[in-house]
């Protein structure tokens, strides 16, 4: 609160660094919380999905009569119905199947019904005729010459960003990647490794599966309740498709209950518009079960990868040639990015000046894939980080001293030949020597041998940009209430990473008051709240929390004006602070807020100004396209860097291990709230340690996934969390506010990898396949004899 | 009985102290009688297979995974929902701790925490784990979970 100091100063408390407790705290623990599944109005019908059985087959027949037959079913929709292609970048999609499937789990027709259980009843009883088709199941397999083809008619797609689709192939896009001289790079490294490596495809399983409402009102809006990242693309989406003007399209997004990439993608929305549409625009309720939600809807993109690293005599790294063929599945959906993404960051945050890099999205018959917390980069960096392991030991150095002395730093430049400083670049040597003190790195042994029990630990560093459209942006308003408070607009989505807490503690900080007095609603309406792009990408404190202080300028401007004509002063005499305007020189001496928020009422009745509305909006700067040819180009703001360690106890009789401990430091530029910065990356690294260790979909040879449930498809769960250990170095990010640097998603990034290079150590082999389960470990060893 | 059978069943019981008396099919799953007959939506479908801890209810203090139960199984039963708690020592601690993200799991994992307490309030690290390990969070790493548990059952950190 406002104090004065002895000199007559003022003094403020400040909102960062402080761990406020999220504003929707109680309603998340007394169950009032209201998701999109606990909305519910009276004749509200219910979709369901009926699935392909098969990853690639011919549609001959689909036959709904007996599904029609039974009492409550009210209409039964399939693709030819409302043909139409969608997706981002690359329009490759229907939502309902049309002429062939191309995945397990491929929406073939919706069912409308009175009841869940109807339609679900429903749905099993279409009949539907198929040719099968040979398919397609790997990224490799589809890159061969005679691979049969997953689209025939690649060429024809709409695009509506920029993709490099190669027609008369399985690939969906190429991101190319040249810099420096790749001859003059192979011949100054004295040592070079080349790995190969794969992480199959899996599922993002936030507990809340995704949901979607949809209702059409006689003028024609269309009214959606959602849970998705993603509010605002849905309004264009829709609009495009379906030839709707987008001030029609409204959406609401309530809190959501995870969502770690996988509801940032359009898919539930079309379905349930259609079944709207069908049924007289009649609201209607599409939820997936768990199963349909692993296997219909987009999943974990996958990666075969393979990498050649160079270095000197010195263990100077030189060049490095990469290929990534990412497991796109069956649309390109976000993939298609995500592969750029691949590439944009293919080396790691390490100096290497000679780089060839092409990173392919390819179809398979595979589920497609879509934005998953990291984008890309806990694939690259796994593949990578395995390559940088076995050179550091090939030149015998230190692994993390190797990467120590291989840091990019300021003056580099990227692979896509951007010009890192100070400002754009995270202080990743920092982060490496925190790391070694976090874990007693130089006095501890890095393996440990106990009978049959080997303690080992492996390291690695990540870094990431955020390659997000060009012209990616974000608005806010801040509405001052008669009692000087605030309620803050915009368009950030709460999935559970604290986002709406954390920008309202940007705004105190901004107006220099107290955080409770800031308001902010817990969902996003897309017809009341300012435009915000998507909440993906660790971007929405960086680019809403800059539209935010924007706004807050303005409401200041606007507080002063009103003040000054009170004050008898002009506006430059005056400051905001904890609630009042009030004079530089003597801070004493002010007016409060809450006098002249709807504007100041003289004795004598005259009024001046209105309420203060404070409006500010902020897009990404100097962000360019990449050259088709080289990759040249700016993607991103800025780099967020950092380090991480993982410690295992591998049981070599068994070959079961036990992660004992996790660490990871990172630059987040500036924490705003501390805990919520921990958990965030410690939430990120279970993620990552669950992925690494077990998650994988189980393909039988047909294509078909067999373990669509959380009784085969194995989480992490409470009991064998490690301990983890987190640390922060703080270097400016100065375009952002308050120097933040993204760190939603960056604790996952380098867990795959981490664990990798310790069960490595441990095993005395290379483990280049996720997961890395005892049964993997136990083949690699009994393989390698 | 096919599972079209739309025959009701007379089902009486007590939740949250409130006595109800409703009309099921036989094959309404408990979960779903509690959300949408009741507006009880704090319990969550999660997996709809007992694998997540979602929907997890107190019946006769004893945590159960209401979606692994048939609501004419509760006849005469007594049942607590998150709905049923305010100010618990377990609600408490998961505040102080902030031992939640999205907050979906949350009302299973406290009720769960709170079946704990009911019946073994002097639980040890490895009981507490056996019991927790029915539930899954997604966005947490655990540990803040483990530090409200610990608050709860007063165990060192």
């Amino acid at each position: 609160m406002l104090g004065y100091d002895e000199k007559g100063g003022v003094k403020i408390s400040s909102s960062l660094g402080k761990s406020i407790p999220r504003k929707e705290t109680w309603e998340k623990v007394t169950g009032i919380t209201r998701y999109v599944n606990d909305i519910s109005t009276p004749g509200l019908f219910h979709v369901k999905i009926a699935i392909s059985p098969h990853a690639h087959a011919k549609i001959i027949t689909i036959d709904s009569s007996e599904a029609m037959k039974i009492p409550g079913v009210k209409e039964v929709i399939t693709g030819r119905d409302f043909p139409i292609l969608t997706g981002s970048p690359l329009a490759d999609r229907p939502p309902i199947a049309i002429d062939k499937v191309r995945y397990y789990g491929e929406p073939v027709a919706l069912v409308v019904a009175d009841q869940d259980y109807i339609a679900e009843m429903a749905a099993n009883r279409i009949k539907v005729v198929y040719e099968l088709l040979p398919a397609v199941l790997s990224p490799r397999e589809a890159l061969q010459k005679n691979a049969p083809l997953v689209h025939e008619r690649l060429a024809e797609y709409k695009q509506h960003e920029e993709v490099y689709p190669e027609p008369g192939t399985n690939v969906a896009n190429r991101t190319k990647i040249r810099k420096g001289n790749m001859e003059e790079g192979w011949r100054k490294s004295h040592h070079t490794v080349e790995v190969e490596v794969t992480l199959p495809q899996s599922d993002h399983a936030a507990m809340e599966m995704r949901c979607c409402t949809a209702e059409i009102m006689p003028d024609g809006k269309v009214i959606f309740h959602s849970a998705s990242q993603s509010p605002f693309v849905i309004r264009r989406a829709i609009s495009q498709s379906f030839h709707i003007p987008i001030h029609k399209v409204i959406v609401h997004t309530p809190l959501v209950g995870g969502s770690f990439g996988g509801k940032s993608a359009i898919q539930m929305e079309f379905l349930a518009y259609m079944a709207s549409r069908a049924v007289g625009g009649r609201a209607v309720k599409l939820v997936n079960s768990r199963e349909v939600d692993m296997i219909s809807s987009p999943v974990h993109i996958g990666l075969d990868a393979t990498v050649k690293l160079g270095c000197t005599r010195e263990g100077k790294l030189m060049a490095t040639e990469i290929l990534h063929l990412y497991d796109g599945g069956a649309y390109s959906d976000r993939g298609a990015v995500m592969s750029r993404s691949g590439a944009i960051d293919c080396t790691g945050p390490y100096r290497i000046d000679n780089v060839h890099c092409d990173s392919l999205c390819m179809y398979t018959n595979h589920p497609y894939s879509t934005s998953y917390r990291g984008f890309g980069h806990p694939e690259l960096t796994f593949a990578m980080e395995r390559a940088v392991d076995l050179l550091a030991n090939l030149v015998n150095m230190d692994p993390l001293e190797f990467r120590f002395n291989n840091a990019i730093g300021p003056g580099d430049t990227t692979p896509t030949q951007t010009l890192l400083d100070r400002s754009n670049l995270g202080d990743l040597p920092m982060c490496i020597a925190k790391l070694k003190s976090l874990i007693d790195w130089d006095d501890l042994p890095h393996r440990k041998i106990d009978g049959h029990l080997i303690k080992a630990r492996g390291v690695c560093c990540f870094w990431k940009t955020s390659d997000t459209p060009t012209d990616a942006g974000a608005g806010a308003v801040i509405v001052f209430n008669p009692d000087g408070s605030i309620n803050l607009l915009c368009g950030a989505v709460e999935i559970g990473q604290g986002t709406r807490t954390a920008l309202t503690q940007l705004l105190a900080e901004k107006l220099r008051m107290d955080d409770q007095m800031i308001h902010i609603s817990t969902g996003v309406n897309t017809e009341t709240d300012p435009q915000h792009w998507k909440t993906v990408a660790s971007r929405s404190t960086f680019l809403v929390g800059n539209a935010i202080l924007n706004a807050a300028d303005d409401a200041i401007v606007q507080l002063k004006s009103i003040a000054a004509i009170v004050m008898q002063c002009l506006p430059t005499d005056l400051d905001v602070g904890a609630g009042k305007v009030f004079f530089k020189d003597r801070p004493a001496k002010g007016i409060s807020i809450d006098k002249i928020a709807n504007g100041y009422k003289f004795p004598n009745g005259n009024t001046i100004g209105g309420q203060v509305i404070g409006r500010g909006s902020y897009a990404m700067r100097n962000l360019t396209s990449l050259d088709p040819e080289t990759g040249k180009g700016n993607p991103g703001p800025e780099w967020t860097v950092g380090a991480q360690a993982v410690e295992v106890e591998l049981n070599t009789k068994e070959y079961t291990y036990k992660i004992v401990k996790a660490a990871t430091v990172i630059d987040a530029g500036k924490v705003i709230n501390p805990e919520f910065a921990r958990s965030q990356v410690t939430g990120g690294m279970s993620m990552g340690l669950s992925l690494a260790s077990r998650e994988a979909f189980l393909f039988n040879d047909q294509g078909a996934i067999i373990n669509p449930q959380f009784r085969t498809y194995k989480l992490i769960r409470y009991g064998e969390q490690p301990q983890y250990f987190v640390d922060f170095v703080e270097t400016p990010h100065l375009e952002a506010p308050y120097g933040l640097r993204g760190i939603g998603e960056h604790g996952l990034i380098g867990m795959p990898a981490a664990l990798a290079n310790s069960l490595t150590l441990a095993a005395g082999v290379e483990l280049n396949h996720l997961p890395l389960t005892p049964e993997m470990i136990w083949r690699t060893i009994h393989d390698s004899v | 009985m096919s599972s079209l059978d739309s025959a009701k069943y007379p089902v009486e019981f007590e939740v949250n102290g409130e006595k109800q008396t409703i009309r099921v099919r036989a094959a309404d799953i408990l979960l779903y009688t509690l959300r949408d007959n009741l507006g009880l939506t704090g319990s969550k479908s999660g997996c709809d297979n007992g694998d997540c801890g979602a929907c997890t209810i107190l019946v006769e203090g004893f945590p159960i995974k209401s979606c692994l139960m048939l609501t004419v199984e509760v006849d005469g039963k007594q049942m607590t929902t998150i709905e049923g708690l305010r100010n618990s020592p377990v609600q408490n601690a998961f505040v102080k701790n902030q031992a939640f993200q999205c907050g979906y799991c949350t009302p299973g994992f406290i009720v769960n925490c709170e079946g704990l307490r009911n019946k073994l309030p002097h639980a040890d690290k490895e009981t507490i784990r056996v019991w927790l390990e029915s539930n899954i969070c997604r966005c947490t790493s655990y540990e803040e979970i483990r530090n409200a548990v610990k608050d709860v059952f007063s165990l060192e950190k």
